[in-house]
């Protein structure tokens, strides 16, 4: 019967999006997907109606899920925390292939090649590889970072030469694995520092940054000389103050390199931290409402949106990166969880968790354009994501 | 049954009378409030279904046998070295008890 009207909805998408007339073809340039955190679906949507057209459910426990893209833009990978890894056809509005494949999954992410889908996990620790094509398991990398312990690992991105970067909470390191046989992976691993809970590749895919909640500062990795090892940037800054409560994780990954600086989350401080992307030296701090949780720059550069943690997540602001100031302070709605730029920036989406609503807003004149019911959203995720490293 | 035993016996019912009333339940719409901090910002590290993430899970089995002191203090004043901030800004302690006892017979959704 759910299976039944899994098709019967299909249908109607697959008719819904072909404008009920003939078969048309159709680009998915413009559309994406919004999780669904407590209910298990995920609804999909189009940024130039700015409209839902379809929702699929059983994909699990969707709290913390994240989500890669095929590189035809056309199929989105689902990491659930449940360990679950769903297959989605954007086109068709349907599930085409799911696995389990641990029991408590952090997100993942997809090769340069787009051959190979990787899962990271905390629990059992370590990463898996995927065939993009039919989920089949290929190896995994156990996160042993001694005999017998195995840490949660976090921050995995894809970096060029199928090769995966990732970061061990409990282990302080970096690992770089090598994709290139995908059932016979090669690991690198690099001393990093006191527990690092996120990490990112920069836009070119040449520095891996992860960030440590056991210490102040940032581990960085020059890909293009891995050699030379992870060095600290951005050490000691909180140095002589007190260490503060932090109620929710900062996310790394949507993080920012814009107008030639790296715009980076401080940990329990309300701050947000820039660097020179060039040297990666401290140039300043942005004061900001709460504790960023997300700063993401828009694709032109232009523009940083930041959002809190508890109890400021009802906030967001933006900062101008030409003046490095607080241009804009909005209340979006009630649990601001996660924003998603459309492709070329002209306006970015927000999920309100507690309004049950995605409020889409314009970045120029900061009017609000729109707003979708969606229960209980958190991650928003687009098919811009699908060509660029790191996403 | 002699007097001197009775002395004890009795302090200990008037004890549990007072611990018992000390410990006034939260109203049904504070209840509300603190499911959906459980379940939503102690969640973004413990999981919505509390079954752990960059936490540990939260469930009655992982919890069984341990001091419910103990993780009422975790609550209200953090763990030093973890990530575990204190939450005695956002609860009290006896709403801390009170999360605690659930979290240990099992959360309500």
């Amino acid at each position: 019967m759910k299976r039944l009207a899994q098709l019967f909805f299909a249908g109607l998408m697959v008719a819904l999006l072909s404008g009920c007339g003939g078969m048309q073809l159709r680009g998915t340039g413009d559309l994406g997907l919004v999780i669904e955190r407590a209910s298990g679906h995920v609804t999909l949507v189009n940024t130039s109606s700015r409209q839902p057209y379809a929702r699929i459910g059983g994909l699990g426990d969707l709290s913390h899920a994240s989500v890669v893209y095929s590189r035809d833009a056309r199929y989105a990978f689902v990491f659930g925390r449940d360990g679950g890894l769903t297959k989605i056809d954007l086109l068709q509005g349907l599930i085409v292939k799911r696995v389990v494949q641990s029991g408590n999954a952090i997100g993942g992410s997809i090769s340069q090649d787009g051959r190979i889908v990787v899962a990271q996990n905390y629990t059992p620790g370590g990463i898996k590889a995927f065939d993009a094509e039919t989920l089949e398991l290929l190896s995994a990398v156990p996160a042993e970072y001694e005999p017998g312990r195995f840490s949660k690992v976090v921050g995995l991105a894809d970096v060029p030469g199928n090769k995966f970067a990732y970061a061990l909470f409990e282990g302080g390191e970096i690992w770089v694995s090598d994709f290139s046989d995908p059932k016979r992976p090669v690991t690198q691993r690099y001393p990093a520092g006191l527990q690092p809970y996120d990490g990112l590749v920069t836009p070119d895919g040449r520095h891996y940054l992860a960030g440590l909640f056991g210490e102040d500062g940032v581990a960085m990795l020059d890909l293009w000389q891995p050699e030379k090892g992870a060095r600290k940037i951005l050490e000691k800054y909180g140095r002589g103050e007190e260490k503060l409560p932090v109620f929710k994780m900062p996310h790394l990954r949507g993080w920012s390199v814009a107008a030639g600086r790296a715009w980076l989350p401080a940990i329990g401080r309300h701050e947000v931290l820039v660097a020179d992307a060039a040297t990666w030296r401290e140039t300043g701090r942005v004061a900001v409402k709460g504790q960023p949780v997300f700063v993401m720059a828009s694709p032109d550069g232009r523009q940083i949106w930041v959002n809190f943690a508890f109890p400021d997540n009802g906030w967001v602001q933006v900062i101008d990166t030409l003046s490095g100031k607080v241009v804009q302070t909005l209340q979006p709605g009630k649990g601001v969880l996660h924003m998603e730029f459309t492709p070329r920036g002209e306006a970015v989406w927000l999920s309100a968790r507690d309004d049950n609503r995605v409020v889409i807003y314009d970045t120029r004149t900061f009017r609000q354009l729109g707003d979708l019911p969606v229960q209980s959203p958190s991650g928003i995720f687009f098919t811009s994501r699908a060509a660029r490293i790191g996403f | 049954m002699s007097s001197s035993a009775i002395l004890p016996a009795l302090l200990a019912i008037l004890l549990g009378a007072l611990a018992t009333t000390a410990l006034a339940a939260p109203t049904a719409a504070r209840q509300k409030e603190l499911i959906h901090l459980v379940r939503q910002d102690c969640g973004s590290c413990h999981g919505l279904t509390l079954q752990g993430g960059l936490g540990p899970a939260l469930l009655p089995a992982t919890l069984a046998g341990k001091p419910v002191e103990g993780l009422v203090a975790t609550v209200v004043g953090g763990r030093t070295g973890t990530p575990m901030p204190p939450w005695h800004r956002f609860l009290t302690e006896d709403e801390a008890q009170w999360i605690v006892e659930k979290l240990m017979t099992g959360f309500p959704e």
